[in-house]
């Protein structure tokens, strides 16, 4: 399997999703520029962390402009799986391939720190090699990732199963403790009507390898294997 | 000051040179070397590249004594960054640098370009940067004006470095009031490069072209270097104008731009723009090529119309590079640039006649031989005279300081350490950087030293940062040692053996003999240390003049040092991991109390004889970890510093994987006091866990390495008591209520600060 990974000037997550997808899961991996008009025949997408395009203005707000996302829109009204991961997320938000909106942690400072996330839905395209309600640690480090949606919204995502990662504690609860950036609902992921596209703001491409201090993100990479080869039989 | 036109400017003479900061006797040099008057132009470059920033006209002739070259060293210094061999064909580019005072005056913006400029030194190396470190100075936090500065060169920092994506993993803050008119921010930046890639910053032979690369060239920062090289003064708020604004993501694109280049063979070579930017880059690299170079300022792209050639020369705006290419190479290093949307613009060459020529539109308005330039800078030595006062405090009697009257005291002063903001958790400060970023780092912030694993190989790189202004403040020679010692032992404690230093030499001003005084013995002390330990000095910084209308800060060298880890699964973790485990203390306990953190939070005293060191000692410590580690004898490996043991245990107890767990020990020391043995800072000693079975390896394995070993006690069960007896006193204290202590020490101190700054 072919993973697609969009560099942006900006981005500084590209070799880390590289290098989860390589040497965690043993699939390839390949960079598309943002200049790019096509996908290069990827089987799945990732959009990395970083700043995309310094992301002076709000995190994401040029980069949904950039040649590539028309590409990445096209391929996700298709049906192709694509997962943004941090900075990635706030894109797609942007792009208004996911809902709601990423603003400014409620603390105002940035924050960096390993959390616990609550997979709450194992049928979209990224989660599907977990267990419902399985507690994964790993890596969040954002300044702009307290998700936040209007009441209905948020309503509507709960009704459709589309929160796909809360932020919780080791044992799973969701306290307030444990949501980091004040994300209203404790949402740390969500995925669209289809479930082909999921973003969220922690990090699974931090945490594909025990010597990094968790392997437990490496589910979500897993999880795209098994869609897809699900997809072509 | 107002330049003039491009080739006219205010009178020449002695008193326009003084103003430029340059004394009668290097006037006459300049005189000397041209043969004739200097041009407007030609006084700021002479007054730059002569300023103690450039120039280190004070420190060089001490820093010479320094040992630079050992079995692991590929780059001492005088290069952008200093290289050691660190394995598998990999080179680990390191280098400290301070921005004192631009963080002084602007803590954000002072801090980022701080990160900014040390970025650069390492990638334009060929380097990729792959950590960042800091080392920190405040006042006293119950000042708004030192919660101000932490608050925004925290920001800064991590703002720089989360946004170009260089994970800042370790680091040291210390508070102390006479820090508070002049923080010091100092930042490490290590990188790896495949060493046949690694790229030095010559112009290479005459014919090069020369471009610069990046940002346009503004009229910020002009005469930074000199601006380094003063005291701060009353009115130093007026100098915002020479504080330089970051651009991290226009960095990014630097970065990966120039990696490119290299990578692809484009370049001979690159320099950042830093201090004294086109000045010091552009004469700089032709003379360490021995060549001469030319340029022309009317092609240097700028930000706004009517600059003149002074300003083009000695801006420092950010984010610029100059880079030499071989004739023909132009386009492909154009293409490279464009794909990065970075601006470049051809501004010169590179000749063979030794001289640094400026033309402004083809009008020559500088000419100066580049040896008596940048090789032959005036050097200076001043008298060095200790300051009585300080002889004085050595020498203070601390028996009265040293009485411990009853548990209730020892418990006291124990959660007083914790909870002060030197000594406290600084999770406050690391959690503001991104510290995961690259999946490279292993041990993150908090531990005795940081870990990144070096990929496609076994090994791991360590690194850790130290510095104690206030030995240094009492006994320069034997404090600096000491902060080469303590780094070293940070170092060995993670189990990676110690291979290199860079160092950042933070002082007053030289002028005044006793400051004089504490450089020159500060660096024979880092010297001999270095010596003992087998690290050599690969590079630094020397920030000078850092006082205020107060006086001066503490002599603060800090010392950034690096080793490796044969296998990068042997590292030692700082904290205890199991319940049951046993402890064992190394080192010997003596009666030394002078320029304690205890001395200083309990009592309200910087005095006294710091401990001694023991260099033999030192580096038998050193060699002892790195075998136990690699040998797999030890659960847990903790440096003792600042607090002593009583610190140095409950910190191993408090910090546990899970939660703090308790511990129980009894301090050995024939005729040491209570006080000493808790909170003494004896050099040379660590506090060790070891299950069961290991113990009795390990003690033999000290005793065969020639260090003083001996079980103390055993780790307690989560949440449990920790009890630390010592000569008939007790400091007992439940692990959660420690835990909560050092936790919130630092926090509950900031949280009214959010929000002030960007």
């Amino acid at each position: 399997m072919r993973f697609g990974i969009v560099r942006f000037p900006g981005s500084n997550c590209d070799a880390d999703c590289h290098r989860a997808v390589e040497e965690g899961l043993g699939e390839d991996a390949f960079y598309l520029w943002h200049r790019d008009r096509d996908l290069g025949g990827a089987d799945a997408i990732l959009l990395p962390g970083g700043f995309a395009y310094g992301d002076y203005l709000r995190a994401g707000a040029i980069a949904r402009f950039s040649p590539i996302m028309k590409a990445v829109e096209s391929f996700a009204r298709a049906g192709g799986p694509v997962l943004g991961i941090c900075n990635g997320f706030q894109i797609l938000c942007e792009a208004g391939l996911l809902p709601g909106a990423l603003a400014r942690n409620a603390a105002l400072r940035f924050l960096s720190h390993d959390v616990h996330l609550s997979v709450e839905r194992t049928d979209t395209a990224f989660t599907g090699a977990y267990r419902r309600g399985q507690v994964l640690r790993m890596p969040l480090s954002h300044g702009e990732g307290r998700f936040v949606a209007d009441a209905t919204t948020l309503d509507r995502l709960e009704e459709e199963g589309r929160v796909v990662f809360r932020y919780v504690d080791a044992e799973g609860n969701a306290t307030p403790e444990a949501n980091p950036n004040g994300s209203l609902r404790a949402i740390a992921g969500v995925c669209n009507e289809a479930r082909n596209v999921v973003g969220l703001m922690p990090h699974p491409d931090r945490a594909y390898a025990a010597i990094l201090g968790s392997n437990d993100g490496l589910g979500v990479f897993r999880s795209a294997l098994a869609a897809t080869a699900a997809a072509a039989s | 000051m107002s330049p003039g036109t491009a080739t006219a400017g205010p009178a020449m003479g002695p008193e326009l040179a003084a103003d430029h900061g340059l004394s009668r006797d290097e006037w006459n040099r300049i005189l000397e070397i041209l043969g004739r008057e200097p041009t407007f132009a030609e006084l700021g470059v002479f007054s730059a590249m002569w300023s103690e920033h450039c120039s280190y006209k004070s420190s060089k002739p001490l820093l010479r004594t320094l040992p630079t070259e050992g079995e692991a060293v590929v780059q001492g210094p005088g290069e952008n960054a200093g290289v050691v061999d660190v394995g598998g064909g990999w080179g680990l580019a390191f280098k400290i640098e301070s921005h004192n005072h631009p963080s002084a005056v602007e803590p954000y913006q002072g801090a980022a370009t701080g990160s900014g400029g040390i970025l650069r030194d390492v990638f334009t190396m060929g380097a990729r940067p792959v950590a960042l470190f800091d080392s920190l100075r405040f006042g006293a936090l119950d000042s708004p004006r030192s919660r101000y500065l932490l608050d925004g060169v925290v920001r800064g920092v991590g703002d720089y470095g989360n946004c170009v994506g260089i994970p800042t993993v370790g680091g040291e803050t210390v508070f102390d009031p006479v820090y508070e008119r002049n923080p010091l921010v100092n930042v490490m930046c290590l990188g790896l490069v495949r060493l046949d890639r690694l790229t030095r910053a010559g112009t290479g032979a005459p014919g090069n072209v020369v471009l610069t690369v990046g940002s346009r060239t503004g009229r910020d920062g002009i005469h930074g270097a000199a601006f380094a090289s003063e005291e701060l003064g009353e009115e130093t708020a007026d100098s915002r104008p020479q504080v330089q604004v970051g651009d991290p993501f226009t960095e990014k694109l630097l970065l990966e731009a120039t990696l490119e280049l290299i990578e692809r063979d484009l370049v001979v070579g690159v320099q950042d723009m830093g201090a004294a930017g086109l000045t010091s880059s552009a004469t700089e690299m032709a003379e360490r090529a021995g060549a001469g170079i030319e340029i022309d300022t009317a092609r240097v792209p700028v930000r706004e119309t009517g600059m003149t050639p002074y300003e083009i020369l000695l801006s420092e705006s950010q984010e610029r590079m100059l880079v030499v290419t071989e004739p023909g190479g132009e386009d492909a290093v154009r293409e490279v640039l464009e794909k990065w949307e970075l601006g470049s613009a051809v501004i010169g060459k590179v000749t063979d006649d030794g001289l640094f020529r400026v033309r402004h539109d083809g009008e020559v308005v500088a000419e100066i031989p580049l040896t008596p330039l940048v090789g032959e800078p005036p050097m200076v030595t001043y008298e060095a005279r200790e300051d009585e006062a300080v002889g004085r405090l050595r020498g203070r009697d601390l028996t009265d300081a040293a009485e411990l009257g009853s548990d209730q005291e020892a418990r006291d002063a124990l959660l007083a350490l914790l909870d002060a903001p030197s000594v406290a958790s600084k999770r406050w400060i690391w959690e503001q950087y991104d510290t995961t970023v690259g999946t490279n780092t292993v041990v993150r912030p908090g531990s005795d030293a940081a870990i990144l694993r070096l990929a496609g190989t076994p090994r791991g790189i360590a690194a850790s940062v130290d510095g104690n202004g206030r030995y240094v403040h009492l006994s320069p020679r034997r404090g600096a040692a000491i902060a080469v010692a303590e780094a070293a032992r940070n170092v060995a404690c993670s189990g990676a053996r110690p291979l290199a230093v860079t160092n950042c030499l933070n002082f007053g001003s030289p002028r005044k003999p006793a400051v004089y005084h504490q450089l020159r013995e500060a660096v024979a002390g880092i010297g001999e240390a270095c010596r003992a330990l087998g690290t050599p000095v690969t590079g630094g910084n020397v920030s000078l003049y850092n006082e205020t209308p107060a006086g001066p800060i503490h002599p603060t060298p800090v010392i950034g040092m690096v080793g490796v880890l044969d296998d990068v699964t042997a590292r030692v973790p700082s904290a205890f991991q199991a319940p049951g485990d046993e402890v064992v203390l190394v080192g010997t306990s003596r009666e030394e109390l002078g320029g304690s953190e205890y001395l200083r939070t309990v009592h309200g005293l910087v005095a006294g004889e710091p401990p001694a060191l023991d260099l033999e000692e030192a580096a038998a410590l050193v060699a002892f970890l790195v075998e136990a580690a690699g040998r797999g004898l030890l659960r847990s490996a903790h440096d003792v510093s600042d607090g002593g043991l009583a610190v140095a245990l409950t910190e191993c107890a408090i910090l546990a994987e899970g939660g703090p767990v308790g511990v129980e020990t009894e301090l050995a020391g024939d005729g040491v006091s209570a006080a000493a043995l808790l909170f003494g800072e004896s050099q040379s000693r660590a506090a060790l866990s070891c299950a069961p079975g290991d113990l009795e390896p390990l003690l033999e394995l000290a005793g065969r390495r020639g260090v003083a070993a001996a079980r103390a006690g055993r780790v307690g069960p989560r949440g449990g008591p920790i009890r630390i007896a010592a000569a008939g006193r007790t400091a007992a204290v439940d692990a959660p209520e420690a835990a909560s202590v050092y936790d919130r020490a630092l926090p509950r101190r900031m949280e009214h600060e959010a929000g002030l700054t960007t």
